[in-house]
Formats: C-alpha cells, structure tokens, sequence
C-alpha cells in the first residue's frame, strides 16, 4: 500500500470566481514508503500547491488524498491525523520562527499533538540531534542564531513531529555549499535511519540527482514525469524545454554522444567518474 | 586613487555590535583592498558569514567603514554630502524580489528612483522605457509586479537601478530565489547591460556557474580576499576553493578527479564544451 495516493486530484485558486484558475489539473500518483521523492517544476508549475494538499492545508476540488490509507478529508479526525502524520517545512522556514528559545520553539509541534511532558523533551532532543543542533544553542533566542543554524531549528520543529512522511520545500535555498550540504545529508541520514518518506521541492538539479529514488516533474499544473532519476532525467530536452535543466555533466555525457562516444548516462560527478574510470 | 577604478576600498575595517551579551562586536574585515575597474564584471564568492553582504552594503553606503576608506569615483562614502551622488553612480539589487518592489504598476516602480532624484516628466519617461527595453521588460510596463515570476520582479528591480543611470550595479544574491529560467534570465540580463551598455557589474553569488561568466571571480574568506583572478585562474584551486566551503562547476570537478587518477587533461576545465572536447581528444588516442 503506498503511503500517499492522488486520485483525480484538481484544484482551483479563486474557485466560483471569473478569475479561477487551475492549479492542480487531474494529479494521479502513489507513492511508496521509504522514498525519497524530488519535486521539481518552474515557480508556477504546481508543487507548491500538490505538497499544501499532502497535509490538509489545501482541500482538492475534486478528487481524494489518501494518507496511509485513509481519505484525509473522509472526517475531522482523518484530516487532523494527516497534519502529524505529513511534516511539511516551508520554504526559509526561519521566518516562521517565533518562540523565546530555540528548544520552544522545536517543542511548538509536539505541544500541539498534546504529548507528555517527557516525551516532548525527549523528542526535542532526539530532532536537535538530528538537525546537528548542539545543546547549548537550544536556550538561545532563535533571532541569535545564524541563518543557517535558524533554518536547522525550523526542520527540527518538523521532524519533532516525528511525521511518517516529511515534506522540504526547497530547503537549501540561500545557503552556501556547505550549509547546503550538511542539510541534504542530513536529510538523507534522517530517512535512512527513521525509514520515512521524504518528498524534496528543489531547484537544484543536481540534489535531486543525488538524493532521489524517485523524480516527479510538474508543469503547467500537471504531473509532467514520475520515474526514477535515469527515466527522467535522460529526457534532457524536455526539461529544458519546460524551463528546468540538466546537470553540467549530463551535458559533458551528451555532448560526447553527439560526437560519437556513448558512455550511457551520467547525472552526478561521481557516477561520471565511475563511468569514465572503466573506460581508461 | 586611480581613475580606471570605479570604486576603491582601501585598509578597510568593518566591526558590527549584536545583541548578544558574550561577544559584544563582531570584526567582520580589518585592512580590506579590494578596486573594482570601470566596465568590469566581477562576482564575489566566499561561504555565509565570511563578509561578501559588507562588502555590497559597503560599496554604496549603506555601511560605513571605522577605519580606512571606501571612494565611488573618488567620492568618499564616509562625507554626508556625497552619499546621493555615491548611491547614484552605485545601485543596489537584493536577495528577495518581493521587498524591493514598492509600487503596483511596472513603470511606476522603475520611475521610483529617478522621480526622487527630481528629473523632468519627460526625462524619467525616457529613462523609464529604455530601462524597461534594457531588461526586456517593456512589454510588462503596466502590469502588476506581484503578478510577474520571479526572474521577472528581478528584472525589475533592475530596471530601477539603471533608470537612475547609474554606472555600477551591484547584485547581492539576486538569483537565490528563483527557479533556472529566472536565474538564466536574471543572468542575461547581468551579461547584456554589462557587454553593450558598459555598465560595471559586482555579483554576490553562490553559484559557480554564474561566477564562470563573470571576467575576474574573488574568493572571500573570513573577510579577506583569498583569490582574485579570471574564472579560469581561480577555479583551478579546487582543492582551496573545497576547503572554503565552496564549489566548482561540475565540469571543473570531474577533470579535476580524473587528473588525480592520472588522465591527461588541462587543469583549467570549466564549461561542458571544453570538458567533453578535452575528453573526446583522450579517448580518440586510446
């Protein structure tokens, strides 16, 4: 059984009105658990608006959302479950901090769920480990932190929750290579040890190549691929075509091609590397 | 100072107070020379914190120096009387799209600047509508900026900068927010109104991809200038620039890893061409 299923989902921004538009147009996806799913479409496309429906933030005009086998929208109960069960951090997150304490400001989400005091403490600190927080950084204002380190203490508020499905909107834009880095490890280390799903809104091209099990691209408010990294990403052409691009040694690997060298597919260094080693 | 430099930091010191008890002030750069020549397309690179959003804010006076100085034509930023001539000659364009745009139509929040500057109706329509043509936004002069894509309220906010005809731009991550289209636009943009209009350009970036496109890259760290030289001299310390925190063009990196394990192939490797070209070469020997 997939943990999230779409079925027909469609929706409208301005509904009833002469200026409603279709955001979501007739989504049909299942995905398994343990994935780790990259999103990627131009501003515009859609993702924003498929991840806001996961969680309940966004009700579908027509169609269903099932959440580990239940239609969210099927009771109250159904769609207060989806908000713990689906984590979703926002894009910079860090704006949405609020509380006197960084710690406080981590425990927000478990408060909500309604958990023993305990509990709350042990999973504020299970998150911060997470995250790479270290202790001392927990009693301090988050406004004190860097922006980095902001961005950590807003993660570690969702994976607090202890979600089984957690959603990161573009979680490494703004940082530097290395804050990028140390994000997306940990986000990988997270999945591998926890075994939840992980649906990853990006830009990059090349995170997704790195990270994803699964690719899903949308455009024009429909789901334009879904398929592992090497079924989407070797159709180079129509990702550019819609606005989005290949990574650098895709290019290297296609350029070779045309000039008569098939080494197959690359989509990270790495893989070149290993490709081009046999070669030698 | 030199006539062929736009804008000159010389021993240049930078210190911020927080508001965090234990360490009250914060040296963000002592002694720092950086010159910018007139024309030049330069981008600065370095990791977060290591003082590149001082520079930019430094470089038309929204910071001041404690010590040494900063000139724009060699116009002090520290003399009150010269700041409006300084932000004139210098304009700035951020991070974020959405907090720069001030009014609700296109025209009117590129006529911003210039309208505050006191210039003639007829004047600031020209400059208005050659701003907008510059940056490929004439089209959209009387559309809603919240309703344009990102890449769009970038160009923008430029347009408002040039409108003021200023010779020197400085971009402070302007692309971080935005998708490959925007960015590709953004980019061009950059590229064109500094081959064809002669404007300079400073970039804050964090893409190495975009810094390639620049003439001269410096790398800041803890705020000094670690390396300064054309795209091709700087990237070829992959080791350093890793080191930093920083990165390499992908194919940069891969001619750097197969050089380790012994492939013949030219340290200064940074677009796909040049790459797979080199590549190519090697493996029609074999």
């Amino acid at each position: 059984m997939p943990i999230i299923s779409l079925k027909g989902v469609t929706h409208y921004y301005n509904s009833g009105t002469p200026n409603a538009t279709k955001a979501l147009d007739n989504i049909n996806i299942d995905i398994a658990e343990g994935e780790l799913v990259g999103i990627i479409g131009h501003t515009g496309s859609g993702k924003s608006t498929l991840v806001q429906h996961l969680n309940g933030i966004l009700r579908p005009d027509e169609g269903s959302v099932i959440v580990d086998g239940t239609d969210i929208w099927s009771n109250k109960k159904a769609t207060r479950e989806a908000r713990f069960k689906v984590g979703l951090c926002f894009q910079y997150p860090e704006y949405q901090l609020f509380e006197e304490t960084a710690y406080k400001d981590i425990a927000f989400g478990p408060q909500n769920m309604r958990l023993s005091e305990d509990e709350i403490n042990n999973r504020v600190m299970k998150a911060a480990e997470y995250v790479g927080l270290k202790r001392e950084l927990l009693e301090k204002s988050p406004f004190d932190l860097s922006g980095g380190e902001k961005r950590r203490v807003a993660i570690a508020g969702v994976i607090a929750m202890e979600p089984k499905v957690l959603i990161l909107d573009e979680p490494t834009a703004g940082l530097d290579p290395r804050g990028r880095d140390k994000i997306l490890k940990m986000i990988s280390d997270y999945r591998t040890s926890t075994g939840s799903t992980v649906l990853l809104v990006s830009h990059s091209m090349e995170d997704v190549a790195k990270l994803a099990t699964k690719v899903l691209v949308m455009n024009n408010s429909r789901v334009e691929m879904y398929g592992t990294v090497d079924e989407v990403y070797k159709n180079g052409e129509r990702l550019t075509e819609i606005g989005l691009n290949i990574p650098q040694v895709s290019k290297i690997f296609q350029l070779l091609k045309d000039k008569g060298i098939d080494l197959g597919n690359a989509y990270t260094v790495d893989k070149a590397v290993e490709i081009l080693s046999r070669k030698q | 100072m030199n006539a062929e430099n736009i804008i000159e930091f010389n021993n240049v010191s930078f210190a911020y107070e927080t508001n965090d008890e234990q360490s009250a002030v914060i040296q963000v750069m002592d002694g720092y020379n950086l010159s910018v020549p007139k024309g030049q397309f330069l981008a600065v690179l370095g990791c977060n914190g290591c003082g590149k959003s001082t520079v930019a804010k430094l470089m038309n006076g929204i910071l001041v120096p404690n010590k040494g100085t900063v000139t724009v034509n060699g116009m002090s930023t520290l003399e009150d009387d010269k700041i409006i001539d300084i932000r004139r000659t210098v304009g700035m364009v951020f991070q974020n799209p959405d907090n720069q745009i001030v009014a609700t139509i296109v025209e009117d929040d590129v006529a911003f600047g210039p309208e505050n500057l006191g210039i003639e109706p007829s004047e600031i329509r020209k400059r208005v509508d050659n701003a907008l043509k510059a940056v490929g936004m004439y089209e959209f002069r009387n559309r809603e900026p919240h309703k344009l894509s990102g890449g769009q309220k970038q160009r923008v906010a430029i347009a408002g900068v040039i409108a003021m005809n200023t010779e020197c731009i400085v971009l402070d991550e302007p692309t971080a927010m935005l998708d490959p289209r925007g960015r590709q636009e953004v980019m061009s943009t950059i590229e064109k109104l500094n081959k064809e209009l002669g404007i300079t350009v400073v970039l804050i970036t964090h893409y190495m991809d975009e810094a390639v496109r620049a003439d001269r890259v410096v790398v800041m760290d803890r705020g000094t200038v670690v390396l300064d030289g054309t795209p091709k001299q700087v990237f070829k310390n992959v080791e350093q620039i890793k080191m930093l925190g920083l990165d390499v063009p992908q194919a940069t990196e891969l001619a750097y890893r197969l050089r380790k394990m012994g492939w013949n192939l030219p340290d200064d490797i940074l677009d796909e061409n040049e790459c797979a070209e080199a590549l190519a070469r090697l493996m029609e020997v074999k």
